[in-house]
């Protein structure tokens, strides 16, 4: 049919009398109403998808920023040697005596001798009244100070002591006067002060190192809780689940790709890595418990533990990456070396192995990403419930003494009641975020750089 | 010997081997590598194989069957009498390894010279307080049998690992000898050592069987424990989950916790089917729109934007539920919420946790569904479009029947997920096990209920920690099953149009 006709002969719909393509009758709006209307869901799903992203994302933004900064209070402090040192002869074991009880009133008296040089006018004019300001890890920090410089006795010292979590929470929002009303761990004045002090500079907010580098503090230092012993822990994982389910993974993918025979025993196998996949983590976290732990006795709570059970879960990760890049290395490249005379093993090693290598590593980083972020098994093989607050002492330590990973860390605070440890979950969820990201990008960048078509 | 340094000796044999037989090859062949058989590195790997693999083998089964040879050996030492109600005679064994383990620090850190550990007696000196000061701390005071058994235990252990020492090193020497002495140019090395890489290949494969079969038999044999200990029919039917925090038995022998799964399977259940009214429309309306209406551009940008929410790891969202959508739900639905209903008591409920889980869920959805759709041949579009339907017309008759069984297919994997999500339920659904429809309560799930029940100070051999496993099989069963059906009907779909 011509353009020419197209005007005289239109199709009319039976039971419409005057159609015409210029003027659209009820039903072709209606029809048309309904494409928009389906093509507008689309973008709305879309949309909302996104929109959930992003939510997602600015939630952890705005609550984990104020992790990375803290609030210091610099006190000058002296070292009193009656208090600390009564005989005199400086004996290290006689020092190491006085508890962290005989140090506080060292740190509240030094804040207090520093809001009388600001001139702020306040009530609280005890030593014991400037206790809610500061951290209860102060004297501690003061007392560790004075056991490693026991010379320094007797002199005046300037400090930078954390500030207690309410101050540091008032500072940056969280605790408002009216929200300590009831609190009896600080009271209005003690704001007042803050507010006084932090106009001279004796309290300051700065960018908070020991966030990424320090260990979990107990239940009432939340103002002391860092990632970085968890940040280890994830570490060594890592390194077990990479030095045994690359290996393991690229031995199992070459046999089933190169070399098994199609019969039922690897179709088996096949099935069983199919649904190994998708088996919840939790009963990974099951496995471990009594196959590792029950069974073998190996030690609770051990990244080693830890390693082996993501291991188990991220096999499957990368047999089906590494068996989908060694299937796209092309028939001919192994032809050709059998052509020269290769044995089927040198083929295989020689020259599909190493035209896959950029697929397989990008596969394994894609597992590793995740087996980095996995919670649940981690919490039944006991990564989680205790506090993590020593450093391993060294490489074979940190595989088997017990220790937590980023987000069992995380989860724990999340469980626990003070708010402020809310934001430092949230602060923790950023550094693994960023790790994860890292790892994506350095995966995409390899694909990226190496991956060949054929 | 430490096991670390037999390993270290076998390797170095090994290494040595590699050397000497590649030599003893060359020197047959004259030092014409071309008269070889096989590339003079063969000759060397299959000494080297030959010196290490048996003996590495023999050294793991070794170490696999010595504790329990030993604690069959030893626990005949303890008397019936010896084990109080209440304990068991493993825990009792643990107390003797870890007391032999403690006289082994002690005799390491100077303590105690190796005499006085195999003679010492708990009715003369303070066993607990002499170990304490190594570093070994135990929970209660050491009984004799217990000293005498970990004496024993020691002594024994000594003798096998210098067993196995003798063993495992002699079977490396064995090997590299009678590897060595094969290596001649005639000698078919290459072929040799590829079938024992071959075998080493197929090993590896078969770790995701053994993994299957470690999950089953882990989950087995604990279930039937904790099915002795409970009646089968109050586990699946009684409608009360309340585990009791001593334990313990009623005067007619029935425990007092009520373990009934029903409550918690419903709470499963129902935040599951939150979360796929969430992610399905969602996630189909998106996979339709990508796949057919939207520009190469937009697809590449959109599509893995959307796939982020598949790689953020669920503690975010659990901690997401719990601070951000919990009292944003309360604001909303609470007491004196904007609403004014006063149906949400606290953040944590069923609403919450299914709805991040739902957002959790889009990418599965949407990814498998454009796969899906986009596997639709485009004849069957053309032809649509040919006869005068519209875009959506093509799309809501033509194109999503033909690809309704992989959709089904793609939501039950979703559904499969969702149900086996751990942190999103064990932060944002709450602690409650209970049988009720509003969807603003709390409610717990099967996977809450694992951590809940295997995190907690709970004896191992009670019914309350063991009913964890029961649990965990009912779980590992039901997303099983649903994997399975659901690859099915994907595979059966996708070879319709291949």
């Amino acid at each position: 049919m011509s353009d020419a006709t197209a005007g005289t002969a239109a199709p009319q719909p039976s039971g419409s009398k005057k159609g015409s393509l210029l003027q659209q009758d009820a039903r072709t709006k209606r029809r048309n109403a309904a494409e928009s209307r389906f093509k507008f869901y689309g973008v709305l799903a879309v949309g909302t998808g996104l929109l959930f992203l992003l939510v997602l994302l600015w939630a952890i933004i705005t609550n984990g920023a104020q992790a990375f900064s803290q609030t210091f209070v610099s006190v000058q402090v002296e070292l009193l040697e009656s208090k600390l040192d009564k005989n005199g002869n400086r004996n290290l074991e006689d020092i190491k005596k006085v508890s962290t009880f005989g140090y506080s009133p060292l740190v509240q008296n030094g804040l207090l001798s520093a809001v009388d040089q600001s001139g702020a006018e306040t009530p609280l004019s005890k030593g014991k009244d400037m206790k809610p300001i500061l951290s209860a890890s102060a004297a501690a920090q003061l007392r560790d100070y004075v056991i490693a410089n026991p010379d320094k006795i007797g002199e005046t010292v300037e400090f930078r002591f954390l500030a207690s979590s309410r101050v540091d929470g008032y500072l940056k929002g969280r605790v408002t006067r009216e929200s300590i009303a009831r609190d009896k761990n600080i009271d209005a004045a003690h704001l007042d002060l803050v507010d006084a002090l932090l106009e001279v500079g004796v309290i300051e907010k700065t960018f908070n190192w020991s966030f990424i580098t320090g260990s979990d503090a107990s239940d009432t230092r939340p103002e002391a809780a860092g990632m970085g012993v968890s940040m280890l822990g994830s570490l060594f994982m890592m390194l077990v689940v990479l030095g045994l389910s690359l290996p393991i993974g690229v031995a199992a993918s070459i046999y089933l790709e190169e070399f098994a025979p199609q019969n039922r025993w690897t179709d088996l196998i096949e099935v069983n890595i199919s649904n190994l996949a998708a088996v919840p983590s939790i009963v990974f976290g099951i496995l471990g418990l009594a196959v590792f732990i029950q069974f073998a006795h190996l030690p609770q709570s051990a990244p080693l533990v830890g390693g082996l059970v993501l291991t188990l879960m991220t096999l499957p990760t990368i047999i089906i990456a590494t068996r989908a890049s060694l299937k796209a290395v092309p028939p001919s490249i192994r032809d050709a070396a059998l052509g020269v005379g290769a044995s089927k093993m040198q083929s295989v090693f020689h020259h599909v192995l190493p035209l896959a290598a950029p697929g397989i590593l990008t596969g394994t980083i894609i597992g590793l990403a995740q087996a980095l972020g996995e919670t649940a098994p981690l919490l039944l093989i006991g990564m989680v419930g205790f506090i993590a607050s020593n450093y391993p002492e060294g490489v074979m330590d940190g595989f088997v003494s017990p220790n937590s990973a980023m987000p069992a860390q995380i989860y724990e605070w999340a469980k626990r009641a003070d708010p402020a440890f809310y934001e430092r979950a949230w602060g923790g969820i950023i550094i693994l975020l960023v790790f994860l990201i890292t790892m994506n990008i350095i995966a995409i960048l390899l694909r990226r750089r190496f991956e060949r078509r054929w | 010997m430490p096991v670390l340094w037999i390993v270290a000796v076998v390797l170095a044999l090994g290494g040595a081997g590699y050397v000497l037989g590649r030599m003893r090859a060359l020197a047959s062949a004259d030092g014409d590598a071309r008269h070889l058989h096989s590339l003079p590195n063969y000759y060397g790997a299959h000494v080297f194989l030959a010196a290490t693999v048996p003996s590495l083998l023999l050294l793991v089964i070794w170490l696999l069957v010595q504790p329990l040879v030993i604690n069959s050996q030893v626990s005949h030492m303890i008397p019936a009498e010896a084990v109080s109600e209440g304990s068991s005679i493993g825990l009792v064994m643990a107390d003797v390894r870890r007391v032999a383990d403690g006289l082994d620090a002690a005799v390491t850190a100077g303590a105690m010279t190796q005499e006085q550990a195999g003679s010492i007696r708990a009715e003369f000196s303070d066993i607990r307080q002499r170990l304490g000061e190594v570093g070994v701390a135990l929970g209660s005071d050491v009984r004799p049998e217990v000293l005498k058994a970990a004496q024993r235990y020691r002594v024994l252990s000594g003798r096998y690992t210098l067993f196995l020492t003798i063993a495992a090193i002699g079977l490396s020497l064995a090997g590299l000898a009678y590897a060595w002495a094969r290596s001649h140019k005639d000698f078919r090395a290459r072929n040799v050592v590829e079938s024992a890489i071959k075998s080493l290949l197929v090993m590896a494969s078969t770790i995701a069987i053994l993994t299957t079969v470690g999950i089953v038999l882990s989950l087995i044999f604990n279930t039937v424990e904790f099915f002795r200990l409970y009646p089968v029919t109050s586990f699946f039917f009684e409608p009360t989950w309340l585990p009791s925090f001593g334990g313990g038995t009623d005067s007619d022998g029935n425990p007092l916790s009520k373990l009934g799964i029903l409550p918690l399977l419903w709470g499963t259940l129902y935040i599951s089917l939150i979360a796929l009214a969430v992610a399905v429309p969602i996630g189909l309306f998106a996979a339709i729109f990508l796949s057919e209406y939207a520009g190469a551009h937009t697809r590449a940008i959109a599509k893995p934007l959307i796939e982020v929410l598949a790689g953020i790891p669920t503690i975010v969202y659990g901690l997401f539920a719990l601070l951000t959508v919990g009292p944003l739900l309360v604001d909303i639905f609470g007491e004196g919420g904007m609403l004014g209903v006063g149906w949400m008591q606290g953040g944590t409920a069923v609403m919450t946790a299914g709805l991040v889980m739902g957002i959790m869920l889009i990418p599965f959805v949407s990814s498998l569904s454009d796969d899906i759709i986009n596997a639709v041949p485009q004849a069957m579009r053309d032809g649509s479009l040919g006869l005068g339907a519209t875009k959506s017309e093509t799309i809501r008759q033509v194109v999503l029947p033909a690809a309704l069984p992989g959709i089904v297919g793609a939501i039950l994997l979703a559904a499969s997920r969702a149900i086996g999500e751990t942190m999103i339920v064990v932060l944002g659904a709450g602690a409650a096990a209970r049988l009720s429809l509003n969807p603003f309560d709390a409610m717990t799930t099967v996977t809450a209920k694992i951590v809940s029940q295997l995190t907690g100070d709970a004896d191992f051999a009670s019914p309350e920690a063991l009913v964890a496993f029961a649990l965990g099989m009912t779980l590992f069963i039901v997303t099983l099953g649903l994997n399975i059906f659901a690859l099915y009907i994907v595979r059966k779909y996708r070879e319709q149009y291949e």
